[in-house]
């Protein structure tokens, strides 16, 4: 069973400039950086975006290795969104057979599509692969704080958050054992077709579901019993505080957003 | 020494139980005090995980009254301030470890009550290394054995600081590595920084460690005292389905046969003593 190396989010311990960062300032520069390559039109904007993820990877440290590890659950959208944009784009068409035709826009903006797709989830990885998931939560909940004026649930969405993370690793331990307990029972996980495998899925679900009720139920009340009353006096023992390399950043992503819509006024 | 918990005429039922069902705690009168550890002793649905849960005031009585340190259970008001008091560990140490980095779970307790971050860190420190944890501070809970996950618990607790702590049956679910751990690791709390413990079990072994030894069946205290006389009551405790200690049985039995032994011989070497003197 494959279940023990899901890579969704993990985080790769270190202490390069990236890690160190305020997990506030790196949140901002991933938002932002996303926005960014929406903005991207041509070669010029593309090379500077790409290189700027390119040098900030370098610097993490993280072996580029696991960021293709990482990317390898989108490879099937980047495929259709590759075909798609390769076919169904109108203009000069430069190979065609029957109904099917490429035209060189199409490459292009095949080109571009995989592109953009790719160094949205790397710049996403960056952001989970240097930051421990506490500090992404303690940071999150400190950028939304303003929020809580109109009365959002900041709070309580990063405590939901942290118990999540929390639980992960002991539901997958569970989802393990169920499996092995229903084996035992003689339960066929692996032969059938489609219809049957999602079938054979239920005497798993049904029993990790009941006991992830009766976890939150106890955990509600230990939490209960360790004085748990919402956010109201709360205090931390993590205190985030923003240094000189945290302002230093901000300001790098604020040109580099600046530059990137000068480019598209150009049209670069 | 000063009364911790009172409780007076202490009667609870469960508000939708159908009429005539018998309540799960009749008339309970205690009074536990200062720096003590208490064992409670009882068979599966005895009441005392109830009774338990009264002292934390996550339950309060449907009738009479529960104290901890004279505050009433009762009052909402007080909740906070008795939470603050007594601190509870449960069973199932996976479903009370609220955070994914060992730390931040015994900071957990400290930030809910508002207390500065810098002597968060400290009583997080001094916490981790009273129950021996201060080496894997850093780790991932669910990495751990399920006795280090019960000292994290406990550890969690002791970082807020409480008078009391409350074990309620947090010793079930170990192999026996880990409840020698707990246990031995709550008999250190106690001793050494005179805490104020209540240690709810099953275990006859666990219960004979304690001061004290209440011992409950069918929601009511039937036997109350030094665990040395409590476990001479043979009749008593197997009458409430509760097995007496191997050692205790061996002279219980011998004693039935006529020899004139002691009853009150509950470790493995005072039972051999007293066979040898028999021997001689």
């Amino acid at each position: 069973m494959a279940l023990k190396d899901v890579t969704l989010g993990q985080y790769f311990p270190g202490n390069s400039l990236i890690h160190r960062l305020d997990p506030r300032s790196k949140l901002i520069f991933t938002v932002l950086y996303i926005m960014v390559i929406f903005l991207c039109k041509n070669l010029v904007s593309y090379g500077l975006v790409l290189a700027v993820l390119l040098i900030l990877i370098g610097i993490s440290g993280v072996k580029p290795k696991v960021f293709l590890k990482g990317m390898k659950p989108v490879v099937f959208i980047v495929a259709f969104t590759a075909i798609l944009n390769l076919f169904y784009t109108d203009g000069t068409i430069i190979w065609s057979l029957g109904f099917l035709k490429i035209t060189q826009e199409g490459v292009w903006k095949a080109f571009f599509m995989v592109l953009r797709i790719l160094m949205l989830i790397s710049a996403t990885l960056l952001l989970t692969y240097t930051t421990s998931p506490i500090l992404l939560t303690s940071g999150l909940e400190r950028l939304l704080r303003p929020l809580k004026k109109v009365n959002f649930p900041v709070h309580e969405l990063a405590m939901m958050m942290n118990i999540a993370l929390r639980f992960i690793p002991t539901l997958i331990q569970e989802t393990d054992k169920i499996i092995s307990a229903q084996k035992a029972r003689g339960a066929d996980f692996d032969s059938g077709n489609l219809m049957q495998k999602a079938k054979a899925l239920i005497p798993i679900l049904i029993p990790l579901f009941i006991s992830s009720f009766r976890r939150a139920e106890e955990l509600a009340i230990a939490m209960e019993c360790r004085c748990y009353h919402g956010d109201e006096g709360r205090t931390s023992l993590r205190q985030l505080t923003m240094h000189g390399r945290d302002w230093g950043f901000l300001l790098f992503t604020l040109v580099l957003t600046a530059g990137v819509c000068v480019l598209r006024f150009f049209g670069l | 020494m000063s009364t911790i918990i009172k409780a007076e005429n202490l009667t609870f039922s469960y508000p939708d139980e159908p009429a005539g069902h018998p309540p799960v705690l009749k008339n309970i009168n205690l009074e536990i005090e200062s720096g003590s550890f208490v064992a409670i002793l009882g068979h599966n649905g005895s009441g005392k995980s109830t009774l338990a849960k009264h002292i934390n005031a996550l339950l309060t009585p449907t009738e009479g009254k529960l104290w901890v340190e004279g505050l009433d259970t009762a009052d909402p008001d007080n909740l906070l301030d008795i939470r603050g008091k007594v601190g509870m560990v449960f069973q199932n140490p996976d479903n009370q470890i609220v955070a994914s980095v060992v730390e931040e779970d015994v900071a957990f307790g400290p930030e809910n009550m508002g207390v500065p971050p810098k002597e968060i860190r400290q009583r997080v420190d001094t916490a981790l290394k009273m129950v021996g944890m201060y080496d894997l501070r850093e780790h991932s809970p669910h990495l751990l054995s399920g006795g280090q996950k019960q000292r994290v618990a406990i550890a969690g607790i002791i970082a807020m600081m409480p008078r009391c702590i409350v074990l309620d049956e947090a010793t079930a679910m170990l192999d026996p590595v880990g409840r020698r751990e707990t246990v031995d690791t709550i008999k250190t709390l106690n001793e050494k920084y005179g805490m104020t413990v209540v240690l709810i079990t099953h275990h006859m072994d666990e219960a004979a460690q304690a001061q004290r030894l209440i011992v409950m069946a069918g929601g009511q205290i039937i036997d109350d005292g030094p665990p040395r006389e409590v476990f001479q009551h043979v009749d008593t405790l197997r009458a409430s389905g509760l097995a007496v200690p191997e050692t205790v049985a061996l002279l219980y039995e011998l004693r039935r046969e006529g020899l004139n032994v002691p009853l009150d011989a509950l470790s493995d070497e005072d039972c051999a003593a007293v066979l040898a003197g028999l021997l001689k």
